[in-house]
């Protein structure tokens, strides 16, 4: 129990620092907790989740993701495209959307396990590449989805649980927490801890690199679909995905996932981007001046993260805090 | 068990040659190794064992030459088809994951599986069970490694070793990190496996442990393998002439016959830190060498570093020159005031900056000597930098080169270089001579001396007792966290020093005085 507290304790502070922040917001927006309302902050929340599960991966492994913005907003193109008409293409349309995601992901992998290069570079430059794509699919934005698909993804189940919220746990069910048993995924966070160690294990370094990204691409392709579902439309807004990718690092952060690697898990992150989007709406409520939200977000964001580092500063060994050999 | 061919050995390799860059590693070696057989492989750092090691496991791949395991031509791209093979090594450089738990290390990299995803329970029993296999039960499996001392990390690694379908094994220096206890456990280990007819390769500095249980016996000497015999073929002393080329005698220089009135240039009286370091006090002299001893893990390693100002809450009143001292960080440490230089444990981690040259490396404790108006005067550097290969007789390819191409013992002597070239009074010593060969130890012994006789006052934490006797003045043995005892001169012994170390009440002990 205490080693299973010690292992978690970034994600449970994330998830402590969002009841929080909800439980003022709630209070303070005067409506109280109302399904519409609740649906709203989700829907958001969710897309920004599903960015921040993407990125956990590629840094578990000590890397970093510089193209799950621009992933999610050529996804999301891509998706404003071709979902629409008959049930059965409809279908093959999804596929193909997640299918995309996982080849953009898989491109990136390969430039890191094959071509050697350092991931954040290479990931800016297919960052770049995709968000051309982007454009070339829907050069202005506009597109479509089949209604009925965005109905089903967006409404509530049940009545009252906001549907993302569903697709989020599926999310990890199906994908996170099965990933996390595989070799494979054990691989990631043993390479992101010490790569040497894991090679001289015998565990399939590059294998396990490779899934991460193509993992990752996959995640940002699934917010790609829930955007065009919430939008009805598509948009290759380079600030969008830019904005995505920096959130997601943060969220990553305060989920308690170390940029060293090896540390942490996705979800964490997902406690993280809801804290980010509390952020904002906190500010809202408020009636933060809109000039000012900027200079003030960034100091919650700063303080947020300076909390989680608190743990470490209370370290008796000195050596601990400059995160040696982390 | 399937013996292929009677007649034909085991493991066997011919003409293996490696060159690194300009540096020839191995030239034309040859390797036989047999069943039910510890082989024990001996030689100087820099002989070319752990080239040898790495090529059987897979980690390099020789330029040129053959290997065969069980009469069949073996090639190994990687260390996970060595393992595949059945060739699984223990390396001196833990090769565990350290922010996976015990269980997690142990088990991988094929962890128990149900329905193709890792089944938790069945690993964590396997765990156990191994762990209890090396005596280990202390050790809960779903702990991180990176939280537990080197010498547990090693036991884990023999036991994740033990839970692989493994036909030859091989332990560098396996024992070096160790407690007594431990080693005598791994004895028996290996003794027991040996039995179930395992092939067993053995590299280790510790030459009693060769002559304890060595059945087969190979030197190195610069690349080249200069000769193999079984047990009882040779004296230790023949040995010991074969692996560095030249007779060895007197290993640690003359005592200093310094007046204990001298001085005491470090003066600590009753220092705490939690409940890991309880009521010590220690004194120091000029031209003194203390040791520091007592099992692995009493806590010697916290008060070096509680002493370098590394570790936070630490109460005590510290003397220096009999002037009062706080001491908040290893900055504090440096300063001329104090003059303390700390030589780490783990060269690799807080020792030396590895990727970058021997040059920076050793002038970067003292960086600011060198420096007029923030900028550093580069001529004064070279300077410095080649007195100190000179005087410590570093063996490196000009000062430029990266440290981590040097050898574990030349990386060594750049530790102490770069803290050297301050002109520390006080040292503080963590297992210098950890994973060094004889030679180079033999050299640091003479250089403690010499620092000691030129009025340092030292304060060394050795593992391996021998050392403590033949080097230090005065030895304070530790016992969770206290000093239970002090031993001098003739009551230097190794059996006082055991004694001591599992804080047995001893009669005889009448030279040394009780601390508690």
């Amino acid at each position: 129990m205490r080693l299973w507290f010690a292992r978690n304790n970034g994600a449970l502070f994330a998830l402590f620092l969002f009841i929080a922040m909800f439980s003022v917001y709630v209070g303070k927006n005067g409506v109280g907790l109302r399904v519409g309302l609740v649906t709203a902050v989700a829907d958001k929340g969710v897309l920004l989740a599903l960015v921040a599960m993407a990125q956990t991966l590629p840094i578990l492994t000590s890397g970093l993701d510089l193209s799950v913005g621009m992933i999610f907003v050529l996804t999301n193109c891509i998706a404003s495209a071709i979902l629409s008409g008959p049930l059965w293409l409809v279908a093959a349309g999804i596929v193909a959307v997640l299918l995309s995601g996982v080849a953009c992901g898989a491109i990136n992998g390969a430039l890191v396990v094959y071509g050697r290069l350092q991931p954040i570079i290479a990931t800016l430059a297919t960052g770049a590449v995709y968000h051309g794509l982007a454009l070339i699919v829907r050069p202005i934005p506009g597109g479509s989805m089949e209604p009925t698909l965005a109905k089903a993804l967006t409404n509530q189940t049940l009545g009252v649980i906001p549907t993302t919220l569903v697709i989020l746990l599926a999310v990890v069910l199906v994908v996170w927490v099965p990933f996390q048993l595989t070799t494979t995924g054990r691989g990631c966070y043993a390479i992101g801890s010490s790569e040497s160690a894991a090679y001289m294990t015998g565990i399939a370094v590059r294998r396990s690199r490779l899934a991460a990204y193509m993992l990752a691409g996959l995640l940002a392709a699934i917010g790609g679909l829930l955007l065009t579902a919430m939008t009805l439309s598509g948009d290759a807004s380079a600030t969008g995905g830019g904005i995505y990718t920096l959130s997601s690092i943060a969220a990553v952060v305060i989920g308690g996932t170390s940029l060293m690697g090896g540390v942490g898990g996705a979800i964490g992150s997902i406690f993280g981007a809801f804290v980010l989007r509390a952020v904002s709406d906190l500010l809202f409520v408020f009636d933060i001046e809109p000039l000012v939200q900027p200079f003030i977000q960034g100091l919650i964001l700063l303080g947020a993260v300076s909390l989680g580092a608190i743990r470490v500063l209370r370290a008796p060994n000195r050596l601990e805090f400059l995160g040696v050999g982390r | 068990m399937a013996q292929a061919n009677l007649s034909a050995p085991f493991w066997r390799m011919e003409g293996i040659s490696k060159q690194y860059g300009g540096v020839r590693a191995l030239e034309n070696v040859g390797l036989t190794v047999e069943r039910s057989r510890i082989h024990a492989v001996l030689g100087e750092n820099g002989a070319g064992k752990s080239t040898l090691i790495k090529i059987m496991s897979g980690v390099v791949q020789p330029d040129s030459g053959i290997m065969e395991l069980e009469n069949r031509p073996v090639r190994f791209a990687s260390p996970a088809d060595a393992m595949r093979s059945g060739v699984v090594s223990i390396f001196q450089e833990l090769s565990l994951v350290p922010d996976l738990t015990v269980a997690e290390n142990i088990c991988a990299p094929e962890p128990p599986r149900r329905f193709g995803l890792i089944d938790r329970r069945a690993q964590r029993r396997r765990a156990e069970s191994l762990l209890a296999r090396v005596h280990c039960e202390d050790v809960h499996p779903d702990e991180v490694v990176r939280n537990l001392p080197l010498s547990r990390r090693q036991m884990i690694e023999i036991a994740r070793a033990l839970g692989r379908a493994t036909k030859l094994l091989i332990l560098d220096e396996a024992t070096s990190a160790l407690t007594a206890a431990d080693v005598e456990r791994i004895y028996a280990i290996l003794d027991r496996l040996r039995t179930e007819g395992l092939a067993i390769v053995y590299i280790s500095h510790r030459m009693r442990e060769i002559s304890a249980f060595a059945d087969d016996c190979s030197i190195f000497r610069n690349g080249r393998h200069v000769e193999s015999f079984s047990k009882g073929g040779k004296s230790g002393d023949e040995i010991v002439k074969l692996i560095i080329g030249r007779d060895y005698k007197d290993v640690y220089p003359d005592k200093s016959a310094h007046a204990p009135a001298e001085a005491p240039i470090l003066e600590v009286v009753n220092l705490n830190w939690g409940a890991r370091l309880a009521g010590i006090d220690l004194t120091v002299r000029k031209g003194e060498i203390v040791g520091l001893g007592g099992l692995d893990g009493q806590g010697q390693r916290e008060l070096l570093l509680a002493l370098f100002g590394v570790l936070r809450g630490v109460e005590a009143r510290i003397k220096v020159h009999g002037r009062p001292k706080q001491i908040n960080s290893p900055r504090d440490a440096k300063r001329r005031s104090v003059g303390m230089a700390l030589i780490p444990e783990d060269r690799k981690s807080e020792g030396l900056v590895l990727p970058l040259s021997v040059r920076y490396n050793i002038s970067l404790a003292a960086i600011n000597r060198f420096a007029r108006g923030g900028f550093i005067r580069t001529r004064a550097e070279t300077e410095a930098v080649k007195g100190a290969l000179r005087t410590l007789s570093i063996h490196a390819r000009g000062a430029d080169v990266p440290v981590g191409t040097l050898s574990g013992g030349n990386q060594q002597k750049v530790v102490i270089a770069k803290w050297l070239i301050r002109q520390p009074r006080i040292l503080l010593l963590s297992d210098p001579t950890r994973g060094i060969d004889v030679g180079t130890k033999q050299e640091i012994y003479k250089l403690l001396r010499k620092l000691a006789d030129s009025g340092k006052g030292i304060l060394l934490y050795s593992t391996d007792y021998a050392e403590l006797i033949g080097c230090c003045d005065r030895v304070m043995m530790l016992y969770e966290g206290r000093i239970v005892r002090e031993l001098a001169g003739d009551a230097l012994t190794e059996q006082k020093i055991l004694a001591a170390a599992l804080n047995l009440p001893e009669e005889e002990v009448t030279a040394g005085e009780t601390a508690h």
